[in-house]
């Protein structure tokens, strides 16, 4: 396969799409936008596509919480076909409020059938929606976005964000089965204080994926680090190639190029 | 049936938390969390639901059962089981085991687990009947219900109504003083929300009575002038008596009483909010120099000074000229890249904040984004900055009126609704300011603005007789009835009652629903004008739209928010996130299947014509025929007295006082409310949203420090950047209003210029925020200001492209009289053509030498110095108009070849700030050996140089192999070289006798400038 052909997925609120596709775009991947309304009608649409991107927004305006009322169409409307989807080694981003919708869809962790989630995003510890730079260390590199990384830095800018498992044991068990894919660190690459980890995380988590690694949410915006110039510290340091983002992309569209 | 569903945190009660620490702050106590114990919140669902709907509809939606539990009630209308308490709570136990057994496992597995239900129980048995429920007032808009009745509905549940609550359980103990501070100050918001503190019944849902249809014509032709103002007041028209004999003349003509619905639509197009009557009327001016009188009758004050100044400097650049569209459309337009125009707005919101501070800002916002969806044939948005003038937080809580709100409380209404509306609609908030005076305590100021991006050949419009009236976006409340003409008033105490109607609460997904619809639209071709709802609502957007043409226009067509709403109040509506466009009836469909697609729903409501008449039509009956040359040009035009005199200028001030040392003038400027650190603002705001971030609002080695504008690359991967800067300087209005003007205007270029901006290619929009203009003097200055404004900008070369006015700031009693100062706000906006030669404001390395250019003077009066030390001095800074273009030509030039590392220019608190800030910005320390070399005049000490905020000055951070190529770009302009920096992290500053007058850490500057507003 040459290039797969992505789809970032629109719904009222979403408002990070133009920049993502901007980033596949730069990667000469084909990209649509598409609004739930056309998938909703045409769940077959979604196979014309190898990858999908839940981006970044207020989905819905986040009522109730964040992502829920998205999530909930998503399980409604297309559950069978995003199932299908991610079993036929198709891959699955879901940035910020994405990460969040992701996560109350299962498609991520899967509900426990008896008590329901394993794990949430909560609000941020602070109490506040936070705008800022953070450093992110790559845990593992099971997830095919995160081949070849080691470390980011990415802003968030976000109020839910604080991700928390309903048991000591989930969390055991999603460092087992490497899915904490990305976490929070300091300038210097250890454990942060806040606001280095800026919602309080459990385990300083800023992002992970599904038992496979081809579903992965972060909170993180790596769509906002494509340029150099979007670099805080550009007129400091000097201008980079490229944003540190970027490797994101390129590794979700060389993961199609190498097959 | 309705059903309410409590949800009360699992961990931590932050919401308690909030509320108990501004009880405390409130009654300087530590009662608070003794008073409430715990905090919830909810929603009442009303519809045909069962006990296992209701379930799929806490487990599927509502409930996130790893932070709260459910708790599940019927709500009864039977008073008699209301009325007693073991009753009613028998009857919701026994619904609730209903509830269990129907439903058995699923609702046990969910719902946590069948002892957290106990646990709800036995605290009911503690509380129940001491809870403050809190809601939204019938009416009044609330997202999160909306999206309720739709979530319910993709679950197959059909709900058809749901309100939501907050629940504050409080102890048994509460005394009835400390009762009524909660209730009146701290949970609520009477504008807006009503506290029912007992369970809530069925009968608190108030049923609205559907409309029936009548007519109302008003007697107007026989009134006599004392009715006829009566009838002004009554009716919220806020017209005078000449206006409202103009109209009775009209009728009379036309030999008929007017309806009520044609009575409303001159006041509100007549009204100061929407004609500007006062500063584009007649002023009798009157100015005394030093005694010396000087009189002009100036028929249109805008259009003589403002206008006028624009009007020549697009003559003078002839061919050269960079402006689009002026003062014509809902934003100003300006030429950027090939493809692209620019558009720029900012408006106040001003009376709506000080009433309602989240709503209010939360709809200045987004009133200004739909004044950029609206301009040309429709702006993308791609940047917001706002501005707020506040009076202290620490403002006194026993000296506050009745009817106003704490300062407090009023900031931080203010930024919630400012970061929710912004955040939501996915546009970064990039630049702004915030200041700080006692005056604003009764009217705060709020100013919003949007930039958009505006493809070439998009900025005209013209509607076509025939063309649809097609409504985009949210339904017509009865929500901000009556907004224009309110704003148009002085608030007084009794404001905050009179004005329910007035307050609004945005939907920011609405309006970005809208936002995605238009600008497919626009690409598509399918509308021929457009506009936005704002003030006045239907009335002011379809009148201006077929000022030119005439419209007839169907009210029963509006899609309403709920039933009960007469054909008037479907008219003036002020209901948020509204568009109107003219359609050409072709495209209806095309534009109809858009809107299907995006989810907005589109109403049909009637057609342009070319008749000059505006036919209003409700079902059947025409309730309405207007005028349109008179609606627009009858009023008559208002003479109104103005008059200024220079103040006295004494020169015996006692100045013997033992002045603190400079270093400790330093850290106290730096603490100042107005030059302390705004991090906590905005880290709230997303500013990287859309990713065209190049200059964040917070820069630096650790991103904390202040720029001076941000930086923008609106069209990702171009190297085209827009550049959006601000002046605003209300404490030299007391002085001289003209010289805050020119103040201001240079602030704003400044800030453009200290990071690259081109200072022949920036425009600038103009705020004029003043107290009763009715009071000649208050007038006057505003007037002395205006010709100010005029002088500058040609001088400059900087035209005004927009602006807009917010007129009697003023707040009166019986007891007081507040007015604001005369506050003037400059927005400047800079196109350049490569962002990666922009330069930011925080030192960059060591053994780098630090210039100073411009001139310092003597001129403390309204300084920040003069605040801090409590000194007075009477002269204020004054702009140079001869040198300051050739200063700001020299910076650019020096920027565009690289010659400077950073950049910071030098306002509140002047060069000692201005150094300090870059210092700790970066990191890098500075020893400041040359003071004695500042160019400038009457310097007589030290503090003068440290502390001036003389204009047009730059601090400059050059490598040392720079150093000769600087001077020489400045050969005859004013630059000193005064220091260098260190990798010592201190700033020291050597006096003229060669001793340090400032030695002190960068940690402790910068942690005294982030003490005020800590993060």
């Amino acid at each position: 396969m040459a290039l797969p052909r992505v789809l970032v997925l629109r719904c009222p609120g979403t408002n990070c799409d133009t920049e993502t596709k901007f980033a596949f775009t730069k990667l000469g991947a084909p990209t649509d936008l598409v609004h739930l309304y056309y998938l909703q009608k045409d769940p077959q649409l979604l196979h014309k596509y190898q990858i999908l991107v839940l981006p970044g927004g207020f989905s819905y305006g986040d009522d109730v919480a964040a992502g829920k009322i998205l999530a909930n169409q998503l399980i409604t409307y297309l559950g069978d076909e995003l199932k299908f989807f991610r079993d036929q080694e198709k891959l699955i981003l879901g940035i910020c409020n994405g990460f969040q919708t992701l996560l109350k869809t299962g498609l991520l962790l899967q509900n426990d059938v008896e008590d329901g989630p394993l794990a949430t995003l909560a609000p941020n510890q602070s109490g506040k929606f936070e705008a800022r730079w953070v450093n992110l260390r790559v845990v593992n590199q099971k997830s095919p976005f995160l081949t070849k990384i080691d470390q980011l830095y990415l802003p968030v800018a976000h109020g839910e964000g604080n991700f928390i498992c309903r048991k000591e044991w989930i969390l055991r068990g999603l460092k087992q089965t490497s899915q904490i894919a990305l976490q929070y660190v300091d300038s210097d690459g250890r454990a942060p204080l806040y606001p280095g980890n800026p919602n309080g995380s459990q385990e300083d988590i800023a992002g992970i994926c599904d038992i496979t690694g081809r579903v992965f949410g972060l909170m993180p915006h790596p769509e906002r680090h494509i340029l150099p110039t979007q670099n805080p510290h550009w007129t400091r340091l000097g201008l980079k190639n490229e944003g540190d983002g970027l490797a994101i992309f390129r590794n979700a569209v060389d993961f199609f190029r190498k097959d | 049936m309705i059903w309410e569903v409590e949800l009360q945190p699992l961990g931590r009660d932050s919401s308690r938390e909030k509320i108990c620490d501004e009880f405390d702050l409130i009654t300087k106590s530590t009662r608070g969390g003794d008073q409430i114990i715990s905090s919830s919140h909810g929603y009442l669902l009303r519809g045909a639901l069962t006990p296992h709907t209701i379930n799929v509809l806490v487990n599927q939606l509502l409930l996130d059962p790893l932070l709260e539990k459910a708790t599940v009630r019927p709500i009864h209308s039977s008073v008699e089981k209301e009325s007693s308490k073991e009753s009613s709570k028998e009857s919701s136990e026994e619904s609730w085991n209903q509830l269990q057994s129907t439903n058995g496992n699923v609702s046990h597995n969910h719902f946590s687990s069948s002892d957290l239900i106990t646990e709800s129980k036995s605290q009911e048995k503690i509380s129940q009947n001491y809870y403050f429920n809190v809601l939204l007032k019938p009416g009044v808009m609330d997202p999160v219900a909306q999206s309720i009745i739709a979530a319910a509905k993709d679950l197959k549940i059909e709900i058809s109504d749901v309100r939501t609550f907050r629940r504050y359980y409080y102890s048994p103990e509460m005394k009835e003083r400390d009762r009524q501070i909660w209730v009146n100050k701290i949970l609520a918001n009477d504008a807006i929300e009503q506290i029912i503190d007992r369970p809530i019944r069925e009968q608190d849902w108030s049923n609205i009575k559907p409309y029936s249809f009548q007519k109302i014509v008003v007697p107007l032709r026989e009134l006599n002038d004392t009715q006829l103002i009566e009838c002004s007041q009554k009716g919220f028209l806020a017209l005078n008596l000449e206006e409202m004999r103009v109209i009775q003349q009209h009728y009379q003509k036309l030999e008929r009483d007017p309806s009520d619905i044609e009575l409303e639509t001159i006041a509100q197009t007549w009204s100061e909010h929407c004609s500007h009557k006062t500063l584009k009327g007649a002023i009798d001016y009157e100015e005394i120099i030093d005694g010396k009188s000087k009189r002009e009758y100036i028929n249109n004050l805008l259009k003589a000074t403002i206008f006028q100044a624009t009007v020549q400097i697009r003559q003078e650049l002839g061919a050269e000229d960079w402006c689009v569209s002026v003062f014509a459309d809902n934003a100003g337009i300006i030429r950027f890249t090939e493809e692209y125009d620019l558009a720029f707005k900012v408006e106040t919101h001003n009376h709506p904040s000080a009433i309602e501070p989240y709503g209010g800002a939360n709809t200045g916002l987004g009133g200004v984004i739909r004044d950029i969806l609206g301009t040309g044939l429709g702006a993308r948005p791609i940047a917001n900055t706002d501005v707020f003038c506040f009076a202290s937080p620490e403002f006194p809580d026993e000296q506050i009126p009745a009817g106003v709100l704490q300062p407090r409380r009023i900031i931080q209404g203010v930024v919630a609704g400012v970061r929710d509306y912004g955040n939501r609609i996915g546009i970064p908030t990039v630049n702004g300011a915030v200041i700080f005076d006692d005056r604003y305590l009764a009217n705060p100021l709020v100013f919003c603005g949007t930039a958009g991006l505006l493809p070439v050949h998009h900025a005209q419009k013209s509607p076509e007789p025939g063309d649809r009236i097609i409504v985009l976006g949210g339904r017509t409340g009865r929500d901000g009835i009556h907004g224009a003409t309110f704003s148009s008033l002085e608030l007084n105490d009794t404001s905050e009652q009179l004005s329910g109607g007035a307050v609004q609460i945005g939907n920011a997904i609405t309006e970005k629903k809208i936002a995605d619809v238009i600008l497919r639209a626009r690409d598509l071709k399918l509308f021929t004008a457009i506009t936005d709802c704002g003030a006045g609502g239907f009335s002011s957007a379809i009148g201006e739209l077929s000022a030119e043409l005439g419209a007839e226009v169907q009210l029963a067509q509006a899609l309403l928010k709920y039933e009960g709403l007469n054909y008037t109040e479907i008219w003036i509506s002020e209901a948020q996130e509204r568009m109107v466009l003219s359609v050409p009836l072709d495209k209806v469909g095309q534009l109809r299947q858009l809107c299907e697609q995006e989810n907005v729903e589109v109403i049909d409501l009637g057609y342009f014509t070319n008749s000059k008449l505006l036919n209003l039509y409700y079902g059947p009956e025409q309730i309405g025929e207007i005028d349109l040359k008179f609606l627009h040009d009858g009023r008559p035009a208002i003479v109104r007295q103005a008059r200024y005199e220079s103040p006295q200028k004494s020169n015996n001030h006692d100045q013997s006082l033992t002045l603190p040392e400079p270093s400790t003038i330093l850290l106290d400027l730096l603490r100042c409310p107005s030059i302390a650190s705004k991090e906590w603002i905005i880290r709230q705001y997303d500013h990287e949203v859309q990713g065209g971030s190049v200059l964040k609002p917070l820069v630096g080695k650790h991103e904390d420090g202040p720029s001076d504008a941000a930086v923008l690359m609106p069209i990702l991967g171009r190297s085209e950047g827009v550049i959006l800067g601000n002046g605003i300087n209300p404490r030299y209005s007391d002085f001289d209003p003209g010289a805050m003007a020119a103040l201001a205007i240079d602030e704003a270029i400044r800030n453009t210029v200290a990071t690259g901006a081109n200072p022949q290619r920036i425009a600038i929009l103009d705020n004029f925020c003043w107290g009763n203009v009715q009071d000649p003097l208050v007038l006057g200055s505003l007037v002395r200001a205006a010709k100010a404004c005029h002088d500058v900008a040609i001088a400059y070369g900087t035209p005004f492209i927009s602006g807009k006015d917010s007129l009697n700031n003023e707040f009166r009693s019986a007891t007081q009289r507040i007015s604001i100062p005369g506050t003037l706000l400059i927005s400047a906006i800079a196109p350049i053509p490569d962002v990666t030669k922009i330069v930011s404001m925080d030192l960059k390395e060591p053994e780098n030498l630090i210039f100073i250019a411009g001139n310092t003077k003597n001129e403390l009066a309204g300084s920040h110095y003069d605040l801090v030390t409590k000194l007075y001095h009477d002269e204020i800074p004054q702009v140079d108009l001869k040198s300051a273009p050739r200063i700001f030509q020299a910076i650019y030039q020096s920027i565009q070849k690289g010659l400077i590392r950073s950049c910071h220019d030098l306002s509140e608190g002047g060069l000692a700030v201005a150094i300090a800030e870059m210092a700790f910005a970066g990191d890098i320390g500075v020893d400041m050996t040359h003071l004695s070399k500042l160019p400038g005049s009457d310097l007589h000490n030290d503090h003068i140089r440290l502390f001036s905020e003389s204009p047009t000055r730059f601090l400059l951070e050059v490598a040392p192999s720079h150093a000769a190529e600087i001077e020489k770009i400045f050969a005859d302009l004013p630059l000193a070289k005064i220091g260098h920096t260190t990798k010592e992290p201190r700033l020291r500053i050597a006096g003229s006798d060669g001793q340090w007058l400032i030695w002190v850490s960068l940690s402790e500057l910068k942690s005294n400038w982030q003490k005020l507003f800590p993060w």
